[in-house]
């Protein structure tokens, strides 16, 4: 959608910066750097994240034995999933509210309580949702996992928001307007031409919204019950004692099991476009 | 920008109610976003408001018993050994060091983050959002086995020090551990995708006509960069700013494990009041003066740049 | 949504409506040996399942704020009477469970739970003083280690950023008792905490491959932990500052607002018995206080510094007691100062 065909001398291309593809390229090996560590280390035969004593499998054996720490994790994806989903649906409808308009009475409103949850610090978010969910807990005396998609799905909100909020302030009205004028009906204006635009955007706030979640620790900690450790709570235990590679072999795991379906997602979706 | 979809309506009285119907349709669909949130983050933080005029119980929550402390403390304190009233330079000293702090990281991260989303924004169709897959990746991975896994590279002995003294170019191992250095590039690592995903979602949508035009014009690339490119992808930028900046200066994990925790930030010192401090009222009167404070920017931004988008930029 | 909030309900685990037996323990991570949970399962056919905390401060606002799900709770010693005086823990008078009479003598009477009416030893440890001796071979066995540290460590330091017990060192060193308000005391802690700080590196957890690495060299430190650093490298010894050094216990205590009391009381008085207590031990390599426990003890724990204290320094031990709110108070004041 982006790329009409551009006329170019040859040999010269108006996207080219000076200078931005090596920093690009540096950031990329900066990223995958410490990864390739971690990845490395889960092979590990010793006890050490850092002392390389020969190759095993022994922490993969490890982490397969181990229930605590599988569960931690499918708990851990399954809270990111289903908070980031939320949130980004949510964030979406937000961002469609708040941009391309005139200043309407409650816009800045609207703006500042999207935006809240990145204001406060986690701790401070925290203590006040276990002083409410814990009273809601009480009363109710349900305690499943649908607090802590709550809390999480609040401050995925403003990550997704923002991207997709950038995404609809740059993006051009004129195809909009054109599919208006060939009479399309505005859900339809919305599902072929609307939503297509925005899907960058919206891309983005998604993964933005799933790797916090996904880290999050503080509020986790806070508002979690009886049995509802995630992987970072249950490495922040870890942390004052010691962290042993079986960790680095879960997170490896989860780092290729995500590259295979994300990749796959891209390969079916790339082709509808 | 251009009002999409308005209808030119007869003036007065049915332009009114189709206004407020235009409203009303806009706060509609901002609600499931308002009700999560008023829920889940901001309705609790009343509790916060509440606890931070009251007094600290004994061991740790509150008191109910009415008590400015909360607040005054934020800035002035007894002396602890003579009693005298001082600054409480401890709380302004910690705040300098965030602040300045997630400057820093914002613009380490502008540096790297930008070219990084053009160098996405400019491969082929198909394979962008690949790229930006790429970014999100090192991410899937705990928090803190990849701080590990940075601190295995800033070692005495790790990857960095090796390389370095192989190429020569130090004599001698660089203490990076536990040094500021490593709080940049610890930091800088973690909030990088919050840079990129904005930054990214604003350049996929560059009109790039707009940039030949400017190269038509003899611009040279640095020119149309800044003068052309720039502009029109400042929301993007902002987005990527606020989104790395204000978790920031919150942040307190990444601080403390790659800088040792030797000096408190900002989240720390909240912490501590809400944990072994057992001060709440403080805790909640130092993080609501950084809300408020944090709030006020925000929407100065928001008055600014909706302005500029009344004047039709 | 809904759909999402019909599974989320599913998939969570509730301790309401439970028809097996159950019991939730809640207790610092990393801390609860697999093994001593599959046995008690065994044993018992009880399903357990464990959530972590890190703090104590974090335990406690939890549970106080209620709505938890938690049977069981594993406070350290100068929280014990925080707890019970709050009213959170139940009296289970572990003093008239059948396997009482393994219980050490020594932490039968202790301050924090006089005769043992609510709680059961877990396991207890020091907190000392670490040096790599490649580095520094004078005498370990004083806080001067970071208070005025030697040279050769300056600049190598780490103190494990947890303030009762780095203020009870301090404040030890100094030659005042912990949990003094003694203001000419507390200045010369204060000044002498803020004058040695310029010669540490770091104050952080979790640092057993650094120390194990050598980026670091010394510091303030858990016994157990360094124990794990010994294992990795055998320049590491632990010492006991003559001029006091911090005893802490960390003790098993049921929760008043228990769901499964009967299954909480069956765990107090299963970790009492010498052979569960000891693979307590032998998981995160600190003392249980279970006499005959040791007989089912790894061997390198019998003899290990770490854990076996020397006689000549056994009576320079001190436990910290619940200090007084406002002493509290002034600690956190002169911690913040330290770390401003």
């Amino acid at each position: 959608m982006a790329d009409r065909p551009v006329k170019q001398p040859k040999g010269y291309s108006v996207r080219t910066l000076p200078g931005f593809a090596v920093l690009a390229l540096f950031t990329f090996f900066a990223l995958y750097a410490p990864i390739t560590i971690l990845v490395a280390y889960s092979f590990n035969a010793g006890t050490s994240l850092a002392i390389w004593e020969g190759f095993s499998l022994r922490w993969y054996y490890q982490a397969a034995a181990n229930e605590a720490v599988q569960d931690a994790a499918i708990r851990s994806l399954y809270l990111a999933f289903s908070a980031a989903t939320i949130a980004t649906i949510a964030a979406t409808m937000a961002a469609l509210a708040t941009t391309r308009t005139r200043h309407f009475p409650g816009k800045t409103m609207i703006y500042a309580l999207i935006n809240q949850p990145l204001m406060v610090p986690e701790i401070v978010t925290a203590v006040a949702l276990l002083i409410v969910f814990a009273a809601v807990k009480v009363w109710t005396g349900h305690t499943s996992m649908i607090y802590l998609i709550a809390a999480h799905t609040a401050f995925c909100v403003p990550f997704a928001y923002l991207p997709i909020r950038a995404r609809l302030e740059t993006m051009d009205t004129s195809l909009e307007a054109a599919a208006q004028d060939l009479y399309a009906s505005p859900w339809m204006t919305f599902r072929r031409v609307t939503l297509p635009l925005m899907w960058p955007g919206i891309v983005a706030g998604l993964m933005l919204a799933f790797v916090i979640s996904l880290d999050d620790v503080v509020i986790t900690e806070f508002v979690k019950s009886a049995g509802q450790d995630t992987l970072p709570t249950y490495m922040l235990g870890q942390l004052r004692r010691v962290v042993t590679p079986e960790v680095n072999a879960i997170s490896t795991v989860i780092l290729v099991a995500g590259a295979i379906l994300v990749t796959l997602f891209f390969r079916l979706t790339s082709r509808r476009g | 920008m251009s009002e999409m979809g308005a209808t030119p309506y007869p003036p007065g009285e049915l332009e009114r109610e189709a206004r407020a119907a235009d409203t009303r349709r806009r706060w509609l669909l901002s609600l499931p976003a308002l009700v999560i949130i008023i829920f889940a983050a901001a309705g609790p933080l009343l509790v916060m408001v509440v606890y931070s005029f009251l007094t600290p119980g004994d061991y740790g929550n509150v008191k109910w018993q009415f008590s400015l402390e909360g607040w005054t403390n934020t800035i002035v304190q007894r002396d602890i050994f003579d009693d005298t009233l001082i600054w409480a330079d401890a709380h302004l000293s910690i705040f300098w060091r965030s602040l300045s702090l997630s400057l820093i990281t914002t613009l380490l991260t502008l540096i790297f983050g930008v070219p990084t989303a053009w160098f996405i924004a400019t491969q082929p169709p198909g394979k962008r959002e690949f790229w930006l897959f790429l970014v999100t990746v090192p991410f899937w991975t705990n928090l803190l086995v990849r701080t590990i896994a940075i601190q295995e590279l800033i070692r005495s002995e790790g990857v960095i020090n090796l390389v370095l003294l192989k190429l020569g170019i130090i004599d001698a191992p660089l203490q990076m551990m536990f040094t500021d250095f490593a709080i940049g590039f610890g930091m800088t690592y973690v909030y990088l995708p919050l840079m990129v995903l904005p930054v990214y979602a604003a350049v996929d949508k560059l009109d790039f006509r707009l940039v030949e035009a400017a190269h038509d014009l003899y611009a040279s690339r640095w020119t149309a960069f800044r003068r052309v490119i720039l502009p029109l992808i400042k929301p993007g930028i902002i987005a990527g700013s606020i989104l790395v900046f204000i978790p920031c200066l919150g942040a307190y994990v990444t601080p403390r494990v790659l800088g040792g925790g030797k000096n408190l930030m900002f989240g720390n010192l909240i912490e501590l009041q809400f944990g072994q401090g057992r001060n709440w009222p403080l805790g909640a009167a130092l993080s609501l003066m950084l809300m408020v404070a944090v709030m006020v920017a925000l929407i100065w931004y928001v008055r600014v740049t909706s302005r500029e988008q009344a004047d039709g930029r | 949504m809904k759909k999402l909030a019909i599974a989320a309900t599913a998939l969570a685990f509730t301790a309401t409506g439970a028809l097996a037996q159950e019991l939730n323990i809640y207790n610092w991570g990393n801390y609860t040996n697999p093994k001593l949970i599959e046995k008690f399962e065994a044993e018992t056919g009880i399903k357990v399942t464990i959530t972590d905390y890190d703090s104590n401060d974090t335990a406690l606002a939890k549970v106080k704020a209620g709505g938890h799900g938690f049977d069981i709770v594993v406070p350290s010693a100068s929280y014990v009477p925080i707890w019970v005086g709050e009213g959170l823990l139940a009296e289970t008078r572990p003093d008239q469970m059948e396997n009482f009479k393994n219980v050490d003598p020594v932490w039968v009477n202790v301050d924090w739970d006089p005769g043992r009416k609510y709680t059961v030893p877990w396991q207890w440890g020091t907190t000392g003083v670490v040096v790599n001796t490649k580095y520094y071979d004078g005498d370990i066995d004083t806080s001067a280690i970071f208070m005025d540290p030697p040279d050769e460590l300056k600049g190598k330091i780490n103190v494990v950023p947890e303030m009762g017990d780095v203020m009870g060192l301090a404040i030890m060193y100094y030659g005042g008792k912990p949990c003094t308000d003694d203001k000419e005391l507390l200045k010369k802690v204060r000044d002498g905490l803020v004058a040695a700080k310029q010669h540490w590196l770091g104050m952080d957890y979790g640092n057993i491959e650094k120390f194990a690495k050598e980026d670091l060299w010394a510091g303030v430190n858990w016994n157990g932990s360094t124990f794990r650093m010994r294992l990795q490298n055998e320049n590491i010894k632990y010492g006991y500052p003559k001029e006091g050094y911090v005893v802490w216990m960390d003790s098993v205590g049921v929760l008043k607002d228990a769901q499964n009391m009967d299954e909480a009381k069956a765990f107090q008085n299963f970790i009492m018995d010498p052979e569960n207590a000891a693979l307590i031990s032998e998981f995160a390599r600190y003392a249980n206080g279970i006499t005959g426990s040791e007989a089912f003890m790894p061997e390198d724990m019998k003899t290990a510094r770490e854990i076996q204290i020397p006689a000549e320094l056994k009576d320079k031990g001190v436990f910290i007691p619940t200090c007084a709110p406002e002493t509290q108070a002034l600690y956190t004041r002169i911690w913040t100062d330290l770390q401003k």
